[in-house]
């Protein structure tokens, strides 16, 4: 790190709706968190760096926070072009962390204008022009928005000298090597191939009909809880597999099936492999399974 | 050769020797002594290999799937288009029928024919998921490909192999005028046409 006593912390916005800083917010020790760090500059929280001098470039930093979709040119912010500042920034920066899905691959506000928009380093899966620069800082933390413990996670390795093991799109493997599905109190329901009935029930899974990618989604959301509480599969809401560089899909609550078989298999299972698990497990009736849990041993 | 290919060797010839007895005189009527005498074995020691005749007649229910699955799966692994494949899969199927009618034959008149043997380890799917699997595959790269319509599993299934089963079943009860083979040509089509998108 640098020789400051803390690294140096800015946090930058490009085109985003903030949803990875108010998730970051959510955080239950955020203030213990970024103790760690010396803020020079955050969208809502204070920092010791004044406006006019981040905006002139003028400022130190260690650790470089990218939240929303990057535009190489026409995206301006305060009379500034803001891929100029994130540019002197990342050259500047010994980390660089992109925040969500926008700033990681493009994500929601790639639609827009899909020519032009994309993340920092991915475009979608493909590496950016930026890619070569960048890529020996780069930490990718992907989701929409990412979990505010990923975050943290990834501050404190840095601020402890700790290496991160990434994988090839730079996400950290601690947190991106599960897939949601991981970890999902409807797992007994996936491997007997029981869909729910409908959203909001406690019983059956959701791959089936109503459009979960958790079994094919990279994320830790069944493991490390939101809000240390629960998680959308978790409370009957398919995940919509926002992690993932394609995101956002089209019609995520419902599973495209061709002749009733899932057309995206679980993540790295063959096809057969699948099918044959398929329809040996069809072949039984459990009780236990299609009972609501609430009744069943009454 | 190691004991265990010899092992090997002798379970299959047991399956294909039961497959024909209870093919040609029927589950109920062929019995563990009729397979053991026509192999030359003791009955003890074929009970070696299989514990029960319900046992038998479980793996060679699962070897018949197997084995029909194979053929399938080198179809599925061609650039064929659907049509294609269809009129492939039927050949395939009345091929065997014609010139291995045990195969079919033991799965409509026995496998079909006497659930009750089945009932315990052959549920649904289990013993034929070799077969079944595949005929998922193909209906799954043809609708990705866009060339048979998206529909439920089963209605395209029952279409496909309750069409097939019926045929090789009339040819079993010699009512066709004509062999099986002449039928390839235009049961092909009308499975395509009744499939495609």
């Amino acid at each position: 790190m640098s020789s400051s006593p803390k690294p140096k912390l800015l946090w930058l916005q490009s085109i985003t709706c903030n949803g990875n800083t108010h998730s970051f917010l959510n955080h239950p020790d955020l203030f213990s968190i970024l103790s760690h760090f010396e803020m020079i500059h955050h969208p809502v929280l204070e920092g010791s760096a004044t406006m006019q001098d981040v905006l002139a470039g003028a400022v130190d930093c260690d650790v470089l926070i990218l939240e929303g979709s990057f535009k190489e040119e026409g995206f301006l912010k305060a009379g500034v072009e803001v891929s100029s500042l994130i540019h002197t920034y990342a050259n500047k920066a010994k980390y660089i962390i992109t925040a969500g899905t926008c700033a990681t691959f493009g994500g929601i506000f790639k639609q827009n204008d899909p020519e032009n928009i994309s993340g920092l380093c991915f475009d979608i899966e493909e590496k950016t022009s930026r890619y070569v620069r960048y890529a020996p800082k780069l930490i990718s933390l992907p989701g929409c928005p990412m979990h505010p413990k990923w975050m943290s996670y990834v501050l404190l390795m840095l601020s402890h000298g700790k290496k991160i093991e990434i994988d090839n799109l730079h996400r950290p493997v601690e947190l991106y090597g599960y897939t949601v599905h991981t970890g999902c109190t409807r797992n007994e329901y996936f491997e007997w191939k029981i869909d729910t009935e409908n959203y909001g029930f406690k019983e059956g899974c959701l791959f089936y009909e109503q459009g979960c990618q958790g079994p094919y989604t990279r994320g830790s959301c069944n493991k490390i809880l939101w809000n240390d509480t629960s998680s959308k599969t978790r409370v009957g809401t398919p995940c919509f597999g926002c992690t993932e560089p394609a995101f956002p899909r089209i019609s995520l609550h419902k599973t495209k099936t061709n002749m009733g078989i899932p057309a995206k298999m679980p993540m790295g299972v063959p096809r057969r492999a699948y099918l044959t698990l398929t329809g040996v497990v069809k072949s039984f009736k459990i009780k236990r399974f299609s009972e609501r849990l609430m009744e069943y041993d009454k | 050769m190691k004991i265990a290919e010899k092992k090997a060797l002798k379970r299959e010839s047991i399956i294909q020797t039961a497959l024909q007895l209870f093919s040609k005189n029927g589950f109920h009527k062929t019995t563990i002594p009729d397979i053991a005498s026509k192999l030359q074995m003791s009955v003890g020691n074929l009970y070696n290999y299989f514990s029960s005749k319900d046992i038998l007649a479980q793996e060679i229910i699962k070897y018949t799937s197997e084995a029909l699955g194979e053929k399938i799966r080198e179809v599925n692994m061609t650039e064929a288009t659907a049509e294609e494949k269809i009129y492939q899969i039927v050949s395939i199927y009345f091929t065997m029928a014609e010139e291995k009618p045990e195969m079919i034959e033991y799965f409509l008149r026995v496998y079909l024919s006497n659930r009750e043997v089945f009932s315990d380890g052959c549920e649904g799917m289990v013993c034929v998921s070799g077969f079944i699997t595949e005929i998922m595959i193909f209906f799954d790269d043809s609708v990705s490909s866009g060339e048979l319509r998206n529909q439920d599993f089963f209605s395209a299934f029952g279409l496909f192999m309750g069409y097939l089963g019926g045929m090789v079943f009339l040819k079993g009860e010699n009512v066709l005028p004509k062999g099986i083979e002449h039928y390839i040509d235009d049961i092909s089509r009308n499975i395509y046409h009744a499939l495609k998108a």
